[in-house]
């Protein structure tokens, strides 16, 4: 279908961004990846559209000295995906890029538009969570763990536009895994498992198993890390973390077959990680 | 009002601000080589360049595209002077009914400029958002493969 009419307006600031916002029924558009389908459903009929691909500073990669990483929200997929910083710093997120959509889609797609969309099932959310990212919006700074309430749904407020994603640097000797399984490539996971792995010495220092398309929000399941303390482990904690989810039956696949791609994937996660953790660097 | 090129040439019109960019191409420009199957992203028809990156024309507002530069499938070639990715296709039969060819072939545009395409599977997933409703993606692959070789026999 067609989308219904909105007004348009094309801010070149953050304040004027904001200041249109503060009529309620507004809504933000960014690479427009997932706010357009829904207009062109007509599931959404917002009276203005606030465009913040022409607000100059919030297209950026930029390096932290301590190794962490300052991204912009208007970075493009495909910009995350080809990043030599990210690379460097987060592999974990170039290999998960892979993941995302189709290459056209990845183009216009952004970072912070993937995350204040807020879809259980996308990538982006997941690693956020996983990577204990902070998320710097006109208002505040919230870390991920908090931003996310349920599908599709966030904090932020109607007038709040989030505007860099923060990733702290990680800790000597982390590995990291990530596995997802779709029916078809670029498809929305049916479930996918990011997974990081500190080691101290041979002893576990951090683990952190982050579960996206299982639940409303992606989870982070702390019964699983908690059984993560060597090598034999891995297969407790994948067992762990699959009885820790309550996915939906839909028309895609059923609870069960969700509940055990969670645990083979997340196994095939922490044994990634645990490898990366442990390779000499 | 918005100014923009298309294929090189300069257009200006004024716009509904809820008008998809594809039906611009389409209704206003009379550019119709771009095809709107899907109108939600899926099926790849739609797929342009714009300011040198593909995009979903069914998912991007003309009027978003003010000041940009965009090339269709018009762009490419034209009948007695195809390009070389055109040219494979006719050559390898990639394509039957067609309305999913100008989508294919601005896809492989892009994914020709950014991408080694060394093997198929890489060619196969470059061309996953582009749905082909005759089911023939074999020949598809075979001409993206085809101009690849060709460009490295040439040195790139």
């Amino acid at each position: 279908m067609k989308p219904p009419a909105f007004e348009y307006l094309a801010p070149r600031s953050l304040e004027q961004a904001v200041a249109a916002l503060a009529d309620g029924e507004a809504k933000v558009i960014a690479g427009g990846q997932s706010l357009v389908p829904m207009l062109n459903f007509r599931l959404l009929a917002p009276s203005l559209l606030v465009d913040i691909n022409r607000i100059p500073g919030l297209d950026f990669i930029e390096a932290d000295d301590d190794g962490g990483l300052r991204i912009g929200a208007l970075t493009r997929h495909y910009t995350l995906e080809t990043s030599i910083l990210v690379q460097e710093r987060f592999p974990v997120l170039r290999a998960a890029m892979a993941h995302v959509a189709h290459l056209a889609i990845r183009n216009r797609g952004t970072i912070g538009g993937s995350l204040c969309h807020g879809d259980p099932a996308a990538e982006l959310p997941g690693l956020a969570l996983l990577l204990d990212a902070q998320l710097k919006t006109t208002q505040r700074t919230v870390a991920a763990v908090d931003f996310f309430e349920s599908a599709l749904s966030t904090v932020l407020a109607d007038d709040e536009i989030l505007t860099e994603i923060q990733l702290p640097a990680p800790t000597p000797r982390t590995g990291w895994g990530f596995e997802e399984f779709a029916r078809r490539s670029g498809d929305f996971a049916l479930a996918a498992v990011g997974a990081t792995v500190s080691l101290s010495g041979d002893a576990v220092a951090e683990a952190r198993i982050v579960v996206i398309g299982a639940h409303d929000t992606p989870l982070r399941v702390s019964a699983a890390e908690a059984l993560l303390t060597d090598r034999a482990s891995i297969a407790a904690a994948a067992a762990a973390a699959r009885d820790a989810v309550s996915p939906n039956d839909d028309l895609h696949a059923s609870a069960d077959y969700r509940r055990h791609l969670v645990g083979v994937l997340t196994r095939r996660a922490l044994t990634a990680a645990w490898q990366r953790a442990a390779a000499p660097s | 009002m918005i100014r923009l090129t298309v294929n090189g040439v300069a257009y200006e019109r004024e716009v509904e601000p809820r008008l998809l960019l594809a039906d611009f191409l389409r209704h206003d420009l009379g550019l119709t080589g771009t095809h709107v199957g899907c109108e939600q992203g899926v099926c790849g028809a739609c797929t342009v360049i714009l300011n040198g990156n593909s995009v979903r024309s069914c998912l991007c507002f003309a009027v978003q595209a003010d000041g940009c530069e965009i090339e269709t499938v018009e762009g490419l070639g034209s009948v007695d002077n195809l390009n070389p990715l055109q040219k494979a296709f006719q050559e390898h039969h990639a394509l039957q009914c067609g309305f999913c060819t100008p989508g294919m072939l601005m896809t492989g545009v892009d994914l020709l400029r950014k991408y080694p395409l060394a093997t198929d599977a890489e060619i196969r997933e470059g061309l996953s958002g582009n749905l082909c409703r005759c089911t023939g993606y074999e020949h598809v692959v075979q001409a993206i493969r085809s101009v690849v070789a060709a460009e490295a026999e040439n040195g790139g």
